[in-house]
């Protein structure tokens, strides 16, 4: 009561690839506020990765890259995307 | 137009009989393979992973742009995941167009998109027994052991 809505958490599944995925498993938990963005996000992840040697990522939603202001919203299917080396 | 992501050797004449057209005057196929040294390093191996739907979803926008830009919708792309040895191949893209110069840009276009865009990760595997991520600018690399845990040299 009287708590804005814009304060609730929501715990966000985030995929992890590569190097992040040998750091942390396959998918991280993430409890972030609602209307979280994806800055906030890389916030939140760059904290638990501090003191290990991770390539800074790139963030994708809903299987698109995703720019740093982009809200996150509850069901979205969020990925960190270390440098990518395909061909 | 098609992309595909496989487990299995790439075989390089099925794409070009592919996109084998009557209306084609040039077809051009670039295979990208596994070298056997990475900035001085000697390398045994590749691991090769993807975000699976993403990495294929990001493939068909490139086709698309490619099939846009360039006027031909005859081009396919397979690309390897799994542990490659040295020599296999990882990519393989084949293009038909009218006129040589469309397959050639259109070629291009593909490859170098693929390689800033596409969510597809390699972890190289070295002659001395450490492993190591990779990424296509060619530094950032994260050593992933059996000998250290440390960012490599």
């Amino acid at each position: 009561m009287g708590v804005p809505q814009r304060c609730r958490a929501m715990t966000t599944t985030v995929l992890l690839f590569a190097s992040w995925a040998d750091a942390f498993g396959p998918s991280l938990a993430v409890e972030l506020p609602e209307g979280a963005s994806v800055a906030d996000l890389l916030d939140v992840i760059g904290s638990r990765a501090a003191g290990r040697p991770l390539p800074k990522p790139m963030v994708a939603v809903n299987q698109r890259y995703a720019t740093p202001d982009q809200v996150i919203q509850v069901g979205d299917e969020v990925a960190i995307i270390p440098p990518v080396a395909g061909g | 137009m098609r992309a595909a992501l496989v487990t299995r050797p790439l075989d390089v004449a099925a794409l070009v009989a592919e996109v084998a057209h009557p209306g084609t005057g040039a077809t051009t196929l670039f295979v990208g393979t596994v070298r056997d040294q990475h900035e001085g390093r000697a390398v045994s191996g590749i691991d090769y992973e993807a975000y699976g739907p993403m990495a294929l979803r990001e493939l068909e926008t490139i086709l698309a742009e490619a099939a846009e830009r360039f006027a031909t919708d005859r081009i396919v792309v397979e690309h390897r995941l799994g542990t490659l040895a040295v020599t296999e191949a990882s990519i393989a893209i084949a293009v038909a167009a009218p006129r040589r110069v469309a397959a050639l840009e259109a070629q291009r276009y593909v490859i170098e998109a693929v390689k800033a865009r596409v969510p597809i990760f390699k972890r190289e595997h070295y002659v001395d027994g450490t492993r190591a991520w990779v990424d296509n600018r060619g530094g950032s690399v994260v050593a992933t052991s059996p000998t250290s845990s440390a960012v490599a040299p």
